[in-house]
């Protein structure tokens, strides 16, 4: 951007800011003249698809976003729900793709700091973090360099908090090749009746800027975020923020000091555009004026220009309305922990913007048209055409399944993401139950002083199948959420609401939008069917390099909750001679399988269908299983199947299996590696099987048993065997080799 | 016991172990914010983990010179029973209050993740509810673990009993002194995961045995620290 103080708008510069002729013209419209520069960046940003969903909005609309659990809904810093006892979780997920393709420790570190922050604002202690990362294919030439990167900027952000990150995803494909997605996921911990909103309040109330200093980085990084990725993406490498995690910690810690006095009207952190977006947001939702002086800004460098100023990325920051008589107070706090404490502004009942910057006025503008009147697009879109079903008989049996085992589980989806998680702490605060490597992860619910006060715990996961969502968004987006719900199940919780990161293409293209469209449909379904509401989100578009996509990727961040932790099952076998049963209906769906993907080397077909009504059936019977602490190990059946599932509970637990053949109807590659959906593995105590068999029967849920644990090697009756060992050898080799090589 | 837990801007599992101490103790420490003028009278200083000052020059350095930390230096001169884990141990050892110091991971990685601990002397304060020999289920989480001593120092840690946890095989095994990786998550000279003074009243270790306090979260094994230390300095 090539942006200097006193520069004509020209039709050039109105362009590098990311703005069309006709927002320009609006533009005109609302100032009633010609703007000043610094406000045109500041409708720029405003504006911008980050920040104003302009392009997203009429979809977005479509999810379901209320339960009477419900606290908050989308629309603040982060969503917040009910989890009895007077708690309330605070999360969402938050993309930060582009800055971690450009410069990936930073990218992905910032990102982490951004969502705590997010969470932090809304008076909640993180308590767990997760993550989403979509890498390209392992052996393309920047793959490994960007893992690397991600991994440890995740890790040097979140284990400085001293929060613990638990859980996520690690998946590759070429798509990915130019555009990682890196999304974070926070879960907080906040008392039901101390959230903290954004909304500005009382004329005449002090505005007080805290935290770091502003510095000139990451100016513009909404704008780029908004934009797609060509060959001189890496020139934007000044565009991509520096985090301090030091800084965030004490901020954190201060601004939870502060929330615990009653200074506070409102607050809201200064995330993606800066200073621009929170005064704008704080006023705007409080339907209030703000003047700024921007000469009380604390900055890390002289000179710096209004324009500048509100624009900046710099990280851990956070703008506050505070109450008269709460300053001092707030002061001696900010002081105690050496952060930046300053009086900027305060609030007026004019309904405008007013920056001054060495007293002369940069800019004067109505509040509320930045955010009404932003543009909203009915983009046109068309449907992803249909992919044929595919059959057992149209896909190779193959000669040996055992092989065919050890080659998915590891292969790099379905590998060990051991490499990945031991660079993350995942158990600093000392309630992590269920640590990485679960179908979702656990966490006591803290008290007072870290200490757990009941055996209440949440759980957590992130899901997506993109391949799925390419192959039909529909049934990929309500894939993911149910997926979501499943893994939640699986360790006994109540899955209660999601966090939704839209991952996509163009928008201005119409079968990206169309990807986008029939994703939230899907996912509406869904959530709607489950009882499972979306709180927050957010839609990060334009992951593209030169004009090619990725994998439409609407990823799912669920929080459940457990009443009894002790009862909460893991996915590894507990003990010898006990039977294994399958919950569910099994087709045999190979379209968009692992096994056609990783054996046959076809991506194609039509994706595993989505019945919802099974998936709460089945779901709801494991889950009175688990309260009855009948079940003693369950997973949830996704990637690769039901041998993969079973395997991957062997190798969790180095108790081997004796699997009894497969139904005579189904052929093996579709009954073991066919990946549908609503189904899990369990195993009961072996006196207990029928007990099991009666209750499905009564459930109306399918069941079928499948075997026995037991010694070291997983057999299946006519197929063969295999060690545990030696599949283990297998899934835990991928990282370590790829990795290898990387510093 | 009466224990206080010095807290750095950046410390971050100083809640960790007040949580630990209260549970296992049944009393509750007080907390001391860095800044605070005066060290209350107490007989055991907890020295956290976490990311002091962010850690941004050498890890632990510039706690070390904080005024409370010479306070505690005095005190534990005097006899005062002081604890460092993970920061804490590289902090105390940046203050001369035990002998070496930590270097960054031979895999240059932060490493987390559940290690065996061999007990290597029961003839301590802290380790007295331990066996010697016996082999504890405790999670390292750190970058900079790597513990370093001249071959002079380490000889005499050894000859004087000074060595309180090695890394180890679920058989006790040791790793080379260059670190077998599989068992030494660090590097650490001669497997060393915890060393005392000479006098037995400072211990500084790498791993968290705050973190191994319940069994729902994967070990007990770190309860036995906490009951040694409240046994030895019952009032």
């Amino acid at each position: 951007m090539s942006a200097r103080v006193g520069q004509q708008i020209t039709p050039n510069l109105i362009a590098e800011h990311g703005l069309t002729k006709e927002e320009y013209d609006l533009i005109l419209e609302i100032m009633g003249r010609e703007p000043s520069l610094t406000e045109l960046g500041i409708f720029s940003v405003m504006w911008s698809e980050h920040c104003s969903y302009k392009s997203s909005r009429v979809h977005l609309k479509k999810l379901p976003t209320k339960a009477p659990w419900v606290i908050q809904g989308p629309g603040e810093n982060a969503g917040v729900i009910d989890i009895g006892d007077g708690q309330a979780a605070v999360f969402k997920m938050e993309s930060h793709n582009h800055p971690s393709f450009i410069e990936p420790y930073q990218g992905a570190a910032t990102g982490v700091g951004g969502i705590m922050r997010d969470v932090f604002t809304m008076g909640a202690r993180p308590i767990a973090n997760l993550n989403a990362l979509r890498f390209g294919a392992p052996d393309d030439p920047k793959t490994r360099h960007l893992v690397s990167g991600v991994v440890a900027g995740i890790g040097g952000y979140g284990n400085c908090m001293g929060v613990p990150t638990v859980g996520g995803e690690v998946n590759f494909h070429p798509s990915y090749n130019g555009n990682i997605l890196v999304n974070a996921m926070t879960v907080g911990l906040a008392d039901a009746d101390n959230i903290f909103y954004s909304a500005a309040a009382g004329v005449g109330n002090p505005v007080i800027y805290v935290g770091a200093k502003t510095g000139r980085d990451g100016i513009h990084g909404a704008t780029m975020a908004s934009a797609e990725f060509n060959e001189d993406s890496e020139e934007k490498r000044p565009t991509v923020q520096v985090g301090d995690p030091f800084t965030e910690k004490l901020l954190l810690e201060a601004c939870l000091e502060l929330m615990a006095t009653d200074a506070i009207v409102a607050i809201q952190d200064m995330g993606a555009a800066g200073l621009t977006s929170s005064s704008v947001e704080m006023s705007s939702k409080g339907g209030l004026g703000l003047e700024l002086d921007l000469d009380k800004v604390p900055v890390r460098e002289p000179g710096m220009t209004a324009y500048e100023i509100m624009l900046s990325e710099s990280q851990e920051r956070m703008l506050m309305v505070l109450k008269p008589e709460g300053r001092d107070k707030a002061r001696a706090i900010f002081e105690k922990w050496e952060l930046d404490f300053a009086e900027i502004g305060v609030l007026t009942d004019t309904g405008r913007l007013v920056l001054k910057k060495n007293g002369k006025v940069e800019a004067d503008m109505p509040v509320a048209p930045l955010v009404e009147k932003a543009p909203l697009y009915h983009r046109p879109w068309s449907p992803t055409p249909p992919q044929p079903i595919i059959t057992a008989r149209d896909v190779k049996a193959p000669q040996d399944l055992m092989a065919v085992l050890k080659k998915l589980v590891g292969c790099p989806d379905l590998a060990s993401k051991r490499w990945v998680y031991e660079q993350y702490d995942h158990l600093v605060m000392g309630h992590t139950v269920q640590r990485p490597g679960g179908d979702a992860a656990v966490v006591l619910v803290p008290g007072p002083h870290g200490r757990p006060i009941s055996q209440k715990a949440l759980a957590m996961t992130s899901d997506c199948t993109p391949r799925y969502c390419q192959a039909d968004p529909k049934t990929g987006g309500a894939q993911a959420v149910a997926e979501s719900w499943r893994n939640l199940t699986a360790v006994g919780a109540r899955p209660l609401a999601v966090t939704d990161n839209m991952n996509f293409g163009n928008p201005q293209r119409p079968e990206i939008m169309g990807q986008f469209a029939l994703a939230i449909d899907g996912m509406a379904e869904a959530c709607l069917a489950l009882d499972y509401p979306v709180v927050s989100g957010n839609v990060s578009l334009y992951n593209e390099t030169n004009g090619k996509g990725i994998l439409p990727t609407p990823t799912i961040g669920g929080v459940g909750v457990i009443a009894d932790v002790r009862k909460s099952p893991k996915i590894a076998f507990r003990n010898a001679g006990e039977a294994i049963y399958l919950i569910g209906e099994t087709a045999g769906w190979l379209g968009c399988s692992i096994f056609l993907r990783e054996i046959e080397g076809r991506e194609e077909g039509a994706p595993p269908p989505v019945d919802l009504a099974a998936e709460r059936r089945n779901g709801d019977f494991v889950r009175r299983l688990i309260e009855a602490e009948k079940a003693t190990a369950v997973h949830d059946v996704s990637d690769g199947g039901t041998l993969v599932a079973v395997a991957e509970m062997a190798m969790a637990s180095g108790i081997g299996a004796a699997l009894q053949a497969r139904p005579k109807e189904s052929p093996d590659h579709a009954f073991w590696f066919g990946e549908d959906q609503a189904r899990y593995v369990l195993t009961v105590r072996a006196d207990e099987g029928e007990a099991l068999e009666a209750a499905a029967k009564a459930a109306g849920v399918p069941l079928r048993y499948l075997g026995r644990t037991g010694g070291s090697d997983l057999t299946l009756a006519g197929a063969g065997a295999i060690s545990v060992a030696e599949l283990k050898a297998a899934h835990e080799a991928f990282f370590p080799r790829l990795m290898g090589a990387a510093k | 016991m009466k224990t206080a837990i010095i807290v750095f801007p950046g410390s971050n599992r100083e809640k960790d172990a007040e949580a630990a101490l209260t549970e296992i103790t049944g009393k509750p420490p007080v907390m001391v914010w860095h800044r605070d003028s005066e060290l209350p009278k107490v007989d055991l200083v907890v020295v956290p983990g976490g990311f002091s000052y962010g850690d941004y020059l050498r890890c632990g350095a510039i706690a070390a010179h904080s005024p409370v930390l010479r306070e505690v230096k005095a005190r534990s001169e005097k006899g005062m029973a002081v604890l460092g884990i993970c920061n804490g141990f590289q902090i105390i050892c940046e203050a001369g209050l035990l002998p070496g110091v930590l270097m960054p991971n031979a895999g240059l990685k932060f490493v987390c993740r559940n290690v065996n601990l061999r007990v290597e002397t029961s003839q301590s304060l802290f380790t007295s509810r331990y066996e010697k020999g016996q082999i504890l289920s405790v999670p390292v989480a750190h970058h900079d673990g790597n513990y370093t001593a001249d071959e002079k120092t380490l000889d005499e840690l050894e000859s004087r009993d000074q060595i309180a946890f090695r890394y180890c095989g679920p058989d006790g095994t040791i790793g080379g002194s260059d670190g077998d990786p599989l068992w030494n998550p660090n590097g650490s000279a001669r497997s060393i995961a915890g060393v005392f003074n000479r006098t037995k009243n400072v211990m500084g270790l790498m791993p968290h045995p705050e973190n191994a306090i319940r069994e729902l979260l994967g070990s007990t094994d770190g309860r036995g620290l906490f009951q040694a230390m409240a046994e030895a300095l019952a009032a």
